[in-house]
């Protein structure tokens, strides 16, 4: 039915504090907020002030460069805050829930008789469009591109990353819909990954309308960004399209019932996660509300997996794109002689420089100490071993490093973002910061493009 | 735990604007040799990183060269005991071979990283651990009666010349411990070959006409290396069998003559993944090669494999081609850069009957190509994308 691809290189992070297969909540919150450092190179221009009320997608703000783009409320209220930063970059437009769950209408027609013009327009009026990522740099997609495809990643390999099989068992038919939604947007074709040997078994099996391929192998498998280097990668000047797979499914929900509906299950999960679980929540949802599983101490809370999240804090907001929050301890602590220690039985190794590798079963209790100080780089060919693609990491990162355009090109700066070489940061032993170099090379190339 | 508080009561000492801010890299270094340091990941990375740093690496690297050096402080005093016919005991001798070794890490050591810290306090930077192990290879690849003032002269050249002007550990082009070697070899080659530099003491005794106990009987020959008698004998006619070359009981640099101990090594090296296994193989592939081509040829009568066993070719295999700043980068590059590291080693072997240890010099030369072999294979990654986009 579909071809197999099997990837060697990677790592299966072995970190405790899985989340269990169970709904331990289902929040209906007082405050979200929609943040525009969500979304790469959006420079917002604000629609709303404070104290106006909104409802459930209502557009909070819009794109300077495209003001049809909008960023809608994932709940009524009242804007209650619009928070600003350094040279009064907006950061955040907080909202109070009314908790009576109005909602903007929209009567959404057919959709296989749309044309690509027609959906587009649809969605970007609903506040979906942002749902859909650009590829290369994983920008929010250009509405005026011409996608090569449109890929979604059915499996998820990230560490204590929410299981797609779970999460979205009961959303199969608003999946449907949302692929059909994104079929009228490429000739191309909608691709479409599960993990290989349990595809049969997957919920998603009989979805239609799309091309399925089959992945096997360890995180990074999972990403789309490895997906598409091996289905059918980016050449220059080509686009493609990413949507998550629960942004599908809120897309699907749109079409069929017509309301801007996020709520999606999270997986809330780490090793100082209590009771790690899964919780229903909406797009932005404030901590507070998740309080109970954070515990006490001096912990970092992540919005999204433990490699390419951002920390926001026991009070910040869950990231757009994201269905897992990761909960570590902060890693504020001397260790005498770690380096030298023969067994170090507490810490995980990908090398095999401690015997970590020999006990495959074990998970471990990972904290955010960095292990080590920042140097050079030296071991050249760690990066390679994590990283399942047909790129020269090291030669790559130094491309970006020396801001050289014409070899970042070469060397396929096109098809990686941050989290697909999140593996090289993890097992680099010179503590090099990959993701920002790699991030900071992107943003050369969408300034001087 | 005490020592934690005695660090920070001084800590604040060494901190910018502190009496002896100044020294604040050096503090650093030795903070975190002491202490893995506190320090949590940064905003915009992974949140949980590897157990590994360099320095877990390099001492890795340090540990898998113990069974030489210490076969090697057994050797000085077997060799020693043997030429001047002391007949000692086990114990005697490694109290020779002690000696003699001790001040040459002292140099070593206090030379190199004496460099390396001043120059990491003019950066500002942290102190890299990388001169921990070209430190300990120093050592090792030297004539054990090297004057002193001459390897700190090396070893500065090495690590200023070869390592600090090119930006420090990790930017380097040449392997630093083969460059201090380098200088020796072409600075004060008197010191350097012939002979008797490779017994501990005895071209003292050569050049000081001093009797020796037994003297008539254990003639200079003794004191050759089998490699040199072998380039132009054959190899038994060195006297040594393959045994020897094998164990190591024969004269040569402390590190290198042991085969048994080197290997002992690349075991520890290949196991943990520190060393590249393909840089090994290939170099003792290369190797076999080119012998095997010269006993075809009859330009030598001794078997291939028996090169393996010779001189530094086992050392420079495993401890210093498979330096990953000066290596070859990529996967495919490695084989090709070990490869004809092992095939010039022979080649040199084979034709150059003058100076019959070609190891130190191939390994420079690939060095030196290192960067180039890794600019076509990366070219062929580049042409594979640019050929992509134009079938599509």
């Amino acid at each position: 039915m579909s071809d197999q691809i099997r990837l060697k290189k990677g790592l299966d992070l072995p970190i405790a504090g899985a989340a269990l297969c169970e709904v331990t909540a289902r929040v209906t919150p007082d405050l979200v907020a929609v943040k525009p450092t969500d979304f790469r190179g959006l420079v917002p221009r604000l629609l709303v002030k404070e104290g106006d009320a909104v409802q459930a997608g209502t557009p909070l703000f819009a794109d300077k460069k495209n003001p049809a783009m909008v960023f809608c409320s994932p709940v009524s209220g009242t804007v209650d805050a619009v928070v600003r930063g350094d040279k009064r970059k907006l950061l955040e437009v907080r909202v109070k829930a009314d908790g009576k769950g109005a909602a903007v209408k929209t009567d959404v027609p057919d959709v296989s008789s749309l044309d690509k013009k027609a959906m587009t327009d649809l969605l970007l009026q609903a506040g979906l469009w942002p749902c859909l990522k650009q590829r290369p740099f994983g920008t929010i997609a250009d509405p005026e591109a011409d996608p090569k495809a449109i890929f979604i990643s059915g499996m998820n390999t990230a560490p204590l990353g929410a299981d797609p099989e779970f999460t979205l068992k009961d959303d199969v038919a608003d999946i449907q819909a949302g692929i059909n939604a994104l079929g009228r947007l490429t000739r191309g074709g909608v691709h479409f990954s599960l993990c290989a040997g349990k595809s049969s078994k997957s919920v998603f099996h009989k979805l239609s309308g799309v091309v399925f391929h089959e992945f096997a192998g360890p995180h990074p498998a999972g990403n789309v960004g490895v997906q598409i280097n091996h289905i059918n990668p980016i050449n220059k000047g080509e686009v493609v399209w990413t949507v998550d797979l629960h942004l599908v499914a809120v897309i699907g929900r749109f079409v069929r019932k017509g309301v801007y509906d996020t709520r999606r299950l999270i997986a809330v999960a780490g090793p100082a996660a209590v009771n790690p679980s899964y919780v229903e929540v909406p797009a932005g949802v404030c901590m507070k509300e998740l309080a109970k599983y954070f515990g006490e101490g001096d912990v970092r809370v992540v919005s999204g997996d433990v490699l390419s999240g951002e920390a926001i804090g026991r009070e910040g907001f869950l990231g757009f794109y994201h269905n897992q929050v990761s909960v570590l301890k902060e890693g504020h602590y001397f260790e005498m002689f770690g380096w030298a220690n023969p067994v170090r039985s507490k810490k995980f190794s990908f090398s095999h420089a401690y015997p970590a590798f020999l006990c495959s079963k074990k998970k471990y209790e990972m904290d955010t100490n960095e292990n080590g100080g920042e140097r050079p780089f030296l071991m050249n060919d760690v990066y390679g071993k994590v990283l399942p693609m047909d790129i020269y990491p090291v030669q790559l990162f130094k491309a970006c490093l020396a801001g050289d355009l014409d070899k970042m090109e070469q060397l396929g700066i096109y098809e990686v973002i941050e989290e697909d070489v999140a593996l090289c940061e993890y097992v680099c032993p010179s503590k090099i910061e990959i993701q920002n170099i790699i991030r900071s090379g992107i943003d050369l190339m969408l300034k001087e493009m | 735990m005490a020592l934690r508080n005695t660090v920070d009561k001084i800590k604040p000492t060494f901190d910018e604007g502190g009496k002896l801010g100044w020294l604040h890299s050096t503090f650093d270094a030795f903070e975190t040799f002491l202490f893995v340091p506190d320090r949590v990941t940064r905003k915009g990375g992974t949140h949980v990183k590897d157990a590994v740093d360099l320095k877990r690496l390099l001492i890795i690297v340090v540990l898998a060269m113990v069974p030489a050096l210490l076969f090697g402080i057994w050797n000085l005093g077997y060799q020693h005991s043997v030429v001047f016919g002391l007949g000692w005991g086990f114990w005697q001798m490694v109290w020779y071979g002690f000696v003699k070794i001790i001040p040459l890490y002292l140099v070593s050591y206090i030379v190199g990283l004496g460099i390396e810290f001043a120059s990491a306090q003019m950066k500002g930077h942290e102190v890299s651990e990388g001169y921990l192990v070209s430190g300990f290879l120093i050592p090792l690849i030297v004539p054990v009666d090297v004057p002193w003032w001459m390897l700190a002269i090396a070893v500065a050249f090495a690590v200023i010349i070869g390592k600090e002007v090119f930006g420090g550990t990790g930017m380097n082009i040449w392997n630093p411990a083969l460059l201090a070697r380098a200088f020796l070899f072409f600075s004060y080659p008197s010191k350097m070959s012939g002979d008797a530099v490779w017994v501990g003491g005895l071209s003292k005794a050569l050049a000081g006409g001093t009797p020796w106990k037994g003297g008539e009987v254990v003639d200079a020959l003794s004191g050759a290396t089998p490699l040199s008698h072998a380039s132009l004998d054959g190899l038994s006619a060195a006297g040594t069998s393959v045994w020897n070359l094998f164990l190591g009981n024969i004269p040569g640099a402390v590190g290198e003559t042991s085969v048994i101990a080197i290997l002992i090594g690349a075991l520890i090296l290949v196991c943990t993944g520190v060393g590249s296994w393909k840089i090994m193989c290939s170099s003792v592939l290369g190797a076999l090669f080119v012998g095997w081509l010269g006993t075809m040829g009859g330009v030598t009568d001794i078997p291939c494999w028996e090169q393996l066993l010779m001189g530094g070719f086992a050392f420079g295999t495993v401890f210093m081609a498979t330096d990953p700043v000066t290596s070859a980068q990529t996967e495919t590059g490695k084989w090709i850069y070990g490869f004809l590291i092992g095939a010039l080693c022979i080649t040199v072997r084979l034709f150059n009957p003058g100076y019959p240890e070609g190891m130190m010099l191939a390994i420079l030369l690939m060095n030196t190509f290192a960067p180039l072999i890794d600019h076509y294979v990366v070219n062929a990654n580049i042409n594979r994308r640019l050929k992509r986009a134009k079938t599509v």
